[in-house]
């Protein structure tokens, strides 16, 4: 046997350093968030220095955060349960009940998603105007719904093959109606992967940029907007814009970390027994 | 692992009605866009003429397929993904095995390692472009002109490999978030019996810890590959796709016709082209990937 | 444990969606679109002095200028009304009055005094002599420079320097061991970046984008002549990795101490002059655009201007906001709170005239000077069809600019030379030329 105490050493320094370097781009643009203009773009880079909150006063009092905060998580939450919606009985059929075109369908989605965002801008951009739903939330749902549905059904279609379909069988053995047998059986079973889909969709749409960017303007804009108005500006910005960003990526990144737990139960694939 | 058959009970219309609003509504969201795209796409449509939009049959496809610039955005489509597939693979599953090990704050360490993945691309564009691999102000500047090395341009030098190395920092934490739940789902009594059976760390991973994984692989790799095909956000803010065309990928060539020149037309076409060029890849992929999923009949 | 979660989720959407969603009704409202540069920070503090003498509440909208654009030019081509008072510049004012898209500004009243108004920023916002933008903000392009470090090398910068001379400088000037470089220089691609200066470098070397039957000419002696000039001097004495250097970060250098010299706008001098922004306020000096061979374009004009979309609802009150913030009055307001250096500069000659103003800002006459100098109709020493010094006034130029922009940061990465630079960027422009559908 090798010493265990060495190697156990020898794995701690590993990952550290591996989390570490990792975690490291966004340690120092919080740092950076702390200086002033002048400091954070010194050379040499300054490691100490006086830490102020200026950045995060100007920030704050620049843009209403907590109205694009609010628009991100109605848009994130609300994206995710419409997609879960329409996905669930979709990935039911595809899995329980596979055809020839199965296959078909499902690469065909996810081709669909491929068609980058600019090139159906107008296209969409005219159908929201025309429909009255540029600047609300409920605009902003429904593409981010639409634009992470295939990823959606696709992981759901994944764990609900995990299911041995022994099981479904024996509740339709006990009488139980096609509804029932997914509502009390299969989506129970299923929950972790269910919650995992879920918070990978939440995290999905909360930095979703691009349409947020074009089709919300006061209302219903969200957090993406907020950072973007400082990403470009014609003043020195990199204290400011890593204060912006700490703001905005804050709420996600510790909603992530309170809820990787469930991520990690539910994206075990081959557990379910 | 267990064996999924899956079970064909009789059909009946409960069935039917059940799927037939979603798959439905699921059909009409991807197909209106769709059919948007492919009507402009033969159109001759700029915005900043309107009203002087007219039929252009193949036009617009003929003028991108003989433009240069279309054919090397594809091809650093292609590369792109290529690296970037490889490169979140591979640390993927290393940091994985890495992080499977019990060692002291190893929890901690799997928080650090998957934070970035929760930052807007945008921003994890800026923070490399100007914080690090700037090579007046940057950090990574500092250490190599302290290390003697001078600066390395790296946007000037290597402009897409930056982009595969900030793309990659973002991705392989997603590679991290699938595979290490994976690695930990293995059957424990399994790995004990390799252990007795004299079995060494790499013997380990080849014939127990590899195939298993081989699944949720395939889903990180298909999940990225739909989001790499279009990425734009991070060659927007540091390169804008040059210098020449170097760094400039399918998506980016779209949004010059679309942002800059307001052409629309081919913007559409060149949309639809993205989409062939996705679904090749996505046979390719699934092709090689298949053979480790089950067979869907 | 898992389906109270999901309950919990679903109320708190439900409630938040609900929360967004309702608004309580009141006064009428503005939106208002523009750009994140330091007047409308400016600006958006003093908001609420309006919003008092008006009863109109303001609702900002602020983009980075490209995001901007791109937004505003969709929203305003499909005629849609999702905003009353946008931020446009001189590139876009005449090409979207001449297709009807914004509501003339000529009726905002004799107290608006539009004499005061440089004319040739004026002329710029107008098509067929209606002004369509009221600028409230305007700048030309000229020279910075290091007193300090041209005093300890001995040099002296001259009112208006030559290429020739700046060249002889940056090579005396530059220290990359120090960390200063001889000159900084925009190297981004862009129509707006790197192509704004190249333009007027074209335009001094004797050259121009297009000739009289809007062919390209970018494979003509002066262009060659320019471009190589300008890769020459940024690659040897520019500072590493100038390619990814736009207007912004070239300031942040120059602000942080690592530039000798650098040609760009004017707007950058209140900042660079500015103890709490920069380090080398004390040591600015300010010359003219350096010239080539003719002076003929060697310096830029832009302004920043607000514009009212003709399908917004309300267009009265827009024009209420428009001239209270261009205004002669507004100007003062600013001095008042925030002091001389930060008014938006550039707009009109009652700024310039001003003692209180000449004296913090030292570089106001040669501003003045650099845009009353520049006719922008007349941007090359030849004659073209088109208007636009730092840029070619028609819709095809945001594309055609940044393609020749990326194939000339090709050049200058040393991916390729001068002549297969302008080779592509030729067959880029003539491509894009022969989609023009108009003259």
């Amino acid at each position: 046997m090798r010493s265990t105490r060495r190697t156990r050493w020898g794995l701690a320094i590993a990952g550290w350093a591996v989390a570490l370097g990792m975690f490291f781009p966004i340690l120092w643009m919080f740092i950076c968030s702390f200086k002033t203009e002048i400091t954070a773009v010194a050379t040499p880079p300054a490691v100490f220095f006086h830490p102020t909150l200026e950045n995060y006063y100007a920030v704050l009092e620049r843009a209403d955060y907590l109205a694009f905060a609010r628009n991100s998580i109605a848009v994130s939450l609300g994206s995710t349960l419409l997609a879960l919606a329409l996905a669930i009985p979709a990935a039911y059929s595809m899995a329980f009940f596979p055809t020839r075109r199965t296959r078909d369908i499902l690469l065909w989605m996810l081709s669909t998603k491929m068609l980058p965002a600019v090139g159906v801008l107008v296209p969409i951009y005219l159908l929201w105007r025309d429909l009255g739903l540029l600047d609300t939330v409920f605009g902003l749902i429904l593409i981010d719904s639409l634009s992470v549905l295939p990823i959606v059904v696709w992981m759901l279609f994944s764990y609900f093959r995990e299911v041995p379909a022994v099981i479904l069988e024996a509740s339709r053995m006990d009488g139980a109606t096609q509804t029932e047998e997914l509502m009390h059986v299969l989506l129970p079973l299923c929950t972790p992967g269910i919650s995992a889909t879920a918070l990978l969709s939440i995290i999905l749409c909360w930095n979703e940029a691009f349409w947020s960017l074009n089709l919300a303007t006061v209302k219903a804009a969200t957090l993406t907007a907020f950072t973007a108005s400082f990403a470009n500006p014609e003043a020195l910005f990199w204290a400011k814009l890593s204060a912006a960003s700490t703001l905005a990526i804050a709420p996600i990144l510790i909603f992530g970390w309170i809820s990787q737990r469930q991520m990690v139960r539910g994206l075990s694939f081959g557990a379910v027994k | 692992m267990t064996a999924t058959v899956a079970a064909k009970p009789p059909r009946n219309l409960h069935t039917r009605s059940l799927l037939a609003p979603s798959v439905a509504a699921l059909l009409l969201w991807m197909i209106v866009p769709l059919v948007m795209t492919l009507w402009f796409s033969a159109e001759r449509y700029n915005l900043l003429s309107p009203g002087k939009t007219v039929f252009a049959g193949w036009g617009n496809y003929r003028d991108l397929l003989t433009h240069r610039a279309l054919w090397v955005a594809m091809g650093n489509t292609l590369i792109l993904v290529g690296l970037v597939l490889a490169i979140t693979l591979v640390f993927g599953t290393l940091f994985s095995l890495l992080l499977d090990q019990d060692f002291p704050g190893h929890q901690v360490c799997r928080l650090l390692v998957i934070a970035p993945f929760f930052v807007m691309p945008t921003v994890s564009a800026l923070i490399w472009k100007n914080m690090l691999m700037n090579p007046v102000f940057g950090l990574l500047a500092w250490i190599t002109r302290s290390l003697g090395f001078g600066a390395i341009e790296f946007f000037s030098r290597m402009p897409l490999l930056s982009i595969v190395v900030i793309v990659g920092w973002e991705w392989t934490p997603f590679a991290v978030l699938i595979l290490l739940p994976a690695l930990q789902s293995l059957n424990p009594e399994q790995v004990e019996a390799a252990r007795l059976d004299g079995a060494g760390p790499i013997a380990l991973f080849r014939h127990i810890q590899l195939p298993h994984l081989l699944r949720p692989m395939a889903v990180v790799a298909m999940i990225e590959m739909i989001f790499l095909l279009s990425l734009f956000a991070e060659i927007y803010v540091t390169t804008n796709g040059g210098p020449g065309l170097a760094s400039t990928n399918l998506a980016y060539l779209i949004f010059r016709d679309a942002l800059l020149g307001f052409d629309v037309g081919r913007a559409s076409a060149g949309g639809v082209i993205a989409i062939v060029l996705a679904n090749i890849v996505g046979l390719f992929l699934m092709r090689l990937v298949g053979r480790n999923l089950e067979d869907l009949r | 444990m898992e389906l109270t979660w999901k309950k919990l989720g679903l109320l708190v959407s439900a409630a938040l969606i609900a929360w967004v969603l309702y608004r309580p009704g009141g006064r009428p409202e503005l939106t208002v679109a523009t750009v994140n540069n330091t007047d409308m920070i400016l600006m958006q503090q003093l908001s609420p002095e309006f919003e008092r003498q008006s009863g109109v509440k303001l609702n900002w909208v602020v983009l980075g200028e490209n995001i901007l654009r791109q937004r505003l030019t969709i929203d305003i081509s499909t005629g849609s009304n999702t905003f009353d008072v946008i931020t446009i510049g001189s590139y876009e004012a005449p090409l979207w009055g001449e297709r009807g898209w914004l509501v003339p500004l000529d009726d905002l009243g004799a107290d608006y005094e539009y004499d005061d108004i440089f004319k040739v920023i004026r002329q710029g916002l107008s098509y067929q002599n209606r002004m369509y933008a009221a600028p409230f903000y305007g700048e030309g392009s000229f020279t910075y420079y290091r007193r300090d470090l041209f005093q300890k090398a001995g040099l002296e910068m001259p009112l208006q320097p030559s290429y020739e001379q700046v060249r002889q400088f940056a090579r005396e000037l530059h220290d990359p061991e120090h960390g200063v470089y001889g000159i900084c220089l925009r190297g981004e691609p862009g129509w707006g970046q790197n192509m704004a200066y190249i333009s007027t470098l074209v335009n001094t070397f004797g050259g121009r984008w297009l000739d009289l039957d809007w062919k390209p000419q970018l494979t003509s002696p002066a262009w060659a002549e320019a471009v190589s000039f300008y890769v020459d001097l940024l690659s040897n004495y520019g500072p590493p990795g100038a390619i990814t250097d736009g207007y912004n970060e070239n300031r942040a250098l120059f602000a942080n101490g690592n530039c000798s010299m650098w040609v760009d706008a004017t707007s950058a001098a209140s900042y660079l002059l500015d103890p709490s922004q920069s380090r080398v306020a004390a040591t600015t000096g300010f010359a003219k655009a350096p010239i080539a061979k003719v002076p003929n374009g060697a310096s830029y004009v832009w302004s920043w201007a607000f514009a009212i979309p003709t399908s917004s609802k309300r267009a009265a009150v827009a024009k209420q906001f428009i001239k209270w913030a261009t205004s002669r009055q507004y100007i003062a307001t600013v001095s008042k709170r925030f002091g001389w250096l930060r008014v938006p500069s550039g707009s009109r000659e009652s700024t310039y005239e001003n003692p209180a103003y000449l004296e913090v800002a030292p570089f106001a006459p040669l501003v003045r000077e650099a845009i009353l100098n520049s006719d922008y109709t007349k941007p090359s020493v030849l004659p073209v069809p088109y208007v636009g010094i730092q840029y070619v006034g028609i819709p095809e130029f945001q594309a055609m600019g940044t393609e020749v922009g990326q194939e000339i940061s090709a050049a200058l990465a040393g991916r390729a030379t001068v002549e297969q630079a302008l080779a592509l960027a030729q067959a880029e422009a003539e491509r894009d030329m022969q989609g023009r559908s108009h003259k």
